[in-house]
């Protein structure tokens, strides 16, 4: 049923930490914490990252850089080369987060909790919620990602050493297949699958060419292709 | 051995490469988007973008992964994540079954023995 108050719709936001997205979540910062603490990170440090960051690929990419001893500007680079896929997908989920009322405020706080989990939630949900009370749903879903992220973050700093490998795999696995999957589950359009299946294709020939670049280059010329070809049908 | 240094530069370093560096692209997609009208189309084809770089990213994580999947073959990467795929679609496009059933499938490919 669709929340009809601002602090139901929160609520239900704060729902998710019960849901498919969440255990992937805390299953992926599980793999972050155990990293960082291989990689002789300060418990302080791996928790401030997963409280201040918010996108579990960035802070990987952040945490091997500094192991392997990059420069400052080397590794902002690589995190920021990253994280420019936030960006096309803060601009896709704006727009359904804007009521009449301007909150500014609280508009940056909910980009800051767009990451992939909570972008491919919004896109499911936000739709059937009404228009006013989409802004505390993806709060409320930020919150409980986050305490997930934290979460799983403390326990795998603490605890994940002692885990077979093979477990370890199985958990790090459902994360590829939750994205492929709800992808696909969200696709809307015959444009959206064609992105999902080029994106595929090209990637890995683009992570071969140009590595570093290869998510960006992907995402430009297989987006776009998605859409030429979207748009004849 | 700590990798970096304790106290105030270590976390200055966190806070800019890795929050600034990550919520700069945050600041300009909602500067973007809060522009665009939902159904227009620069923002289908930015979905577009968005939806082959998500997916390029997973290819990659199966392909090219990091870590505890590194040690496993090739074959049973992908043999799981096509498993997973099924056991999606057998349980009525349920996603914790697929993701569950491909996580398993994983482990029992792994443990399988060679013929």
């Amino acid at each position: 049923m669709p929340p009809s108050t601002t602090a139901g719709a929160f609520v239900g936001g704060l729902g998710l930490i019960i849901s498919v997205p969440s255990v992937v979540l805390f299953t992926t910062a599980l793999g972050f914490g155990a990293l960082a603490r291989d990689g002789g990170f300060d418990f302080g440090h791996a928790v401030f990252l997963s409280a201040i960051v918010f996108a579990l690929p960035n802070q990987m990419v952040l945490i091997d850089q500094l192991m392997r001893g990059a420069t400052f500007a080397g590794a902002a680079l690589a995190v920021t080369l990253t994280a420019v896929r936030l960006m096309p997908m803060t601009v896709t989920l704006v727009p359904l987060l804007q009521s009449e009322k301007r909150r500014p405020l609280l508009q940056v706080l909910a980009a800051h909790f767009i990451a992939i989990s909570t972008w491919i939630e919004g896109h499911r949900r936000l739709p059937t919620i009404p228009v006013a009370l989409r802004l505390p749903f993806h709060l409320g879903a930020g919150v409980a990602m986050a305490c997930m992220m934290l979460s799983g973050t403390i326990a795998g700093y603490l605890l994940v050493a002692g885990l077979p490998a093979l477990v370890t795999a199985a958990l790090l696995f459902m994360t590829p297949l939750y994205f492929i999957l709800s992808l696909i589950a969200t696709s809307r359009s015959a444009m959206d699958l064609a992105a999902v299946a080029i994106g595929c294709g090209l990637s890995p020939v683009l992570y071969l060419v140009m590595p570093g670049f290869d998510l960006l280059a992907t995402g430009l010329i297989g987006g776009t292709l998605a859409y030429v070809l979207g748009r004849r049908r | 051995m700590a990798a970096l240094e304790d106290g105030f530069g270590g976390y200055l370093v966190l806070f800019a490469a890795g929050f600034l560096a990550t919520e700069i692209w945050r600041w300009l997609g909602l500067l973007v988007g809060s522009r665009l009208d939902m159904a227009g189309e620069v923002l289908q084809w930015v979905r577009a973008v968005a939806t082959a770089l998500v997916a390029g990213m997973v290819v990659r994580m199966l392909l090219f992964p990091a870590g505890a999947l590194a040690d496993l073959s090739l074959a049973v990467r992908l043999a799981a994540f096509a498993g997973g795929f099924i056991c999606y679609y057998a349980g009525k496009r349920n996603l914790a079954v697929g993701v569950a059933g491909g996580s398993v499938l994983l482990v029992l490919a792994q443990l399988m023995p060679v013929p």
